[in-house]
């Protein structure tokens, strides 16, 4: 194809740039619970969060990736003009960008996923028509949306309330965190092993069997949790702020599950987010590799890789203070809650990575936040700024496709 | 650049409601010494103990007026929003109480008659010991946040608050006892100090009262 290198180019900075966007600033929504809990200092939560947002990047971003890149659009309407797809994946990538930039910069409350999916059926409608769009794999994603912040909220009121009347509501409260908080910490490993076991490996050149599979993920979940039993057993009594606040000893117990919890958020978001940026690359580089439009090309684990650097780079670059802000405002969560909702949202967001489904990090959150404020455990929530955030999206989605439109005429314009 | 999902979380009131229940148990403390050296004749030292007395109340109503604005409607909250603005107004008759009641007999430069004034000074005492147990039960009141209003920590509430009962019956036998003694000596005095040492009486009994209000919103908030 003419121009393929350039198209590639294009395509890997415009993605790169995108990536920076969600590693500069939707990153510290995930990490700032664990912040805000003082559980990590903000050079340590920068360190999890680039070591699992790379991870969960490489080793699970793989299905949303081929969702956003193929499950969106009917590629096949563009097999007579595959540049058409070229431009629409760049416009769509550089419109979810600067809507991503501006917002930031204004505060305003948006979803990285929801502007990539919103640019892409825009350029889609205007290159092709409304057929271009697969209305069907659209709507299950806006399920999707409304579905997941409902079930993390539904996972994170059962855990709260399991932490409630296991442990909190006890006599000896302090013994029983000892006891119960490794099972805690194998549930959160094994679910985000299982996930990464069943549609990751694959990714870096490993194939087995489902019951080899299973025996990995209970391993590395025993192990982590001993290891986790092992630090919670050196946590020291401190009865002057036991006095002072009983629970205080409880919470350091339950600050060692939270440190596995923040690196399972941070991996989870990077397997789901990560896609949002390298989804209209990969599909540009196969297309403007082969100069057809073809389905089954193998997603590049250098795309991957890209996508993964890219988050890290922006968490380096602007994350680390925007991480810093955000928690020190989020001091409300304390371990025993913070806990309960970052392995609610975790969960939610591995199962949905695994399958392909792109959903928002952050509404997931706040949903899981929802569940805990529902068991009695939060102080206080604005309900006036989460239906801000959930409603949010209503105006991402026209302000996504409205941006890719604008930028698919010029980019037709130019080179078409 | 800022991110967003931290606004979602409004501002834990429990701190300031504690520290407002304290500063209400300092000032009805600071009144039971001011009541001592009012006793004793000593109005210099009355006067500094009449200062802070006012102090401590001035600074539960400035506290008072923060909880109330860390509350705006719209917050979901573990308990109900008017049953803590309502907790917070009980808590600061306790220090209204105490102010009145310094102002009154510093005012009025009263003397406790001699033979009533142990029992009077023991009376006042039980009476701020009841805003001591509020100001004890309310320091649970984070424990009780953080178990999620469940279990354990509402036995001990519920202990504390049976103790606060106890202590407001003795105050009210307590007060039978002295209105009969001062009745014993009233013709002796001037009536018009009797009159008003009728009064002081009455509003130390209030301390108490008002002490076991604490405790009957705190179960209101444990009952939701």
């Amino acid at each position: 194809m003419e121009n393929a290198a350039l198209y590639i180019a294009l395509a890997g900075l415009f993605g790169l740039f995108m990536a920076w966007g969600i590693g500069a600033n939707d990153v510290a929504n995930a990490m700032a619970t664990s912040v805000g809990s003082k559980v990590l200092t903000v050079k340590q939560a920068l360190l999890v969060a680039a070591i699992f947002e790379f991870t969960g990047a490489v080793l699970a971003g793989g299905e949303v990736t081929a969702t956003v890149r193929k499950g969106i659009v009917d590629a096949g309407l563009f097999s007579e003009q595959p540049e058409l797809l070229i431009f629409g994946m760049l416009a769509a990538l550089l419109a979810a960008g600067t809507w991503l930039l501006i917002a930031s910069q204004r505060g305003w409350p948006v979803s990285t996923t929801h502007s990539i999916v919103g640019a892409i059926v825009g350029f889609a409608v205007v290159a092709i028509g409304l057929d271009a769009v697969k209305w069907g794999k659209i709507a299950s994603i806006a399920a999707s949306w409304v579905i997941s912040p409902v079930i993390a909220g539904v996972i994170a009121f059962a855990l709260f309330n399991s932490v409630q009347w296991l442990i909190l509501s006890r006599p000896d409260p302090l013994a029983r965190a000892r006891r119960f908080v490794p099972f805690y910490i194998f549930l959160a490993v094994f679910m985000i092993s299982l996930v990464t076991a069943l549609k990751g490996l694959k990714h870096v050149g490993l194939d087995l069997e489902l019951t080899e599979l299973l025996a990995i993920s209970v391993t590395v979940s025993i192990l982590v949790a001993v290891i986790g039993k092992v630090f919670i057993n050196r946590i020291k009594v401190d009865p002057e702020s036991d006095r002072e606040f009983h629970f205080h000893s409880v919470e350091r117990v339950f600050a060692v599950l939270m440190v596995v919890t923040a690196c399972g958020m941070a991996f989870a978001h990077g397997s789901n987010d990560v896609a949002n940026a390298i989804g209209p690359l990969a599909a540009v580089i196969s297309v403007a590799q082969s100069g057809v439009v073809d389905q089954s090309a193998k997603l590049p684990l250098w795309v991957l890789m890209l996508g993964a650097g890219g988050i890290v780079f922006g968490l380096a670059t602007l994350g680390y203070k925007v991480i810093a802000t955000v928690g020190r405002r989020v001091t409300e969560l304390t371990p025993t809650r913070g806990f309960a909702a970052e392995l609610a949202a975790a969960s939610t967001i591995v199962v949905a990575s695994g399958t392909g489904v792109p959903i928002s990090t952050t509404h997931t959150l706040v949903g899981a936040v929802l569940g805990v404020g529902l068991a009695r455990g939060i102080a206080a929530i604005r309900l006036g700024v989460v239906g801000q955030i959930f409603l949010s999206w209503l105006v991402t989605l026209p302000v996504g496709a409205f941006l890719a439109i604008v930028f698919f005429l010029i980019l037709r314009a130019i080179f078409g | 650049m800022a991110g967003y999902f931290h606004k979602i979380f409004g501002e834990s009131p429990v701190l300031p409601i504690q520290e407002h229940c304290g500063l209400c148990y300092q000032a009805a403390n600071a009144m039971l010494d001011m009541l001592r050296h009012a006793a004793e004749g000593d109005w210099v030292k009355a006067e500094e103990g009449r200062a802070r007395v006012v102090e401590f109340e001035h600074r539960a109503d400035s506290l008072k007026k923060e909880v109330r604005s860390k509350l705006p409607g719209g917050m979901f909250m573990p308990v109900a929003r008017e049953d803590l603005l309502e907790l917070v107004i009980v808590q600061d008759k306790i220090a209204n109480s105490a102010r009145d009641i310094s102002g009154l007999v510093f005012g009025r430069k009263m003397t406790i008659p001699e033979p009533i004034r142990d029992s009077f000074l023991a009376y006042a005492k039980r009476n701020v010991d009841a805003a001591k147990v509020a100001s004890k039960t309310i320091r649970e009141l984070d424990e009780l946040y953080e178990a999620g209003f469940k279990g354990k920590e509402t036995e001990v509430i519920g202990k504390l608050i049976d103790e606060l009962d106890e202590i407001e019956n003795e105050t009210d036998d307590l007060q039978v006892n002295i209105r009969q003694e001062l009745q014993a000596l009233e013709k002796q005095l001037d009536p018009i100090d009797v009159m008003f040492l009728y009064r002081v009486i009455e509003l130390l009994g209030d301390i108490a009262d008002r002490a076991q209000s604490v405790g009957r919103r705190l179960e209101i908030l444990m009952g939701r």
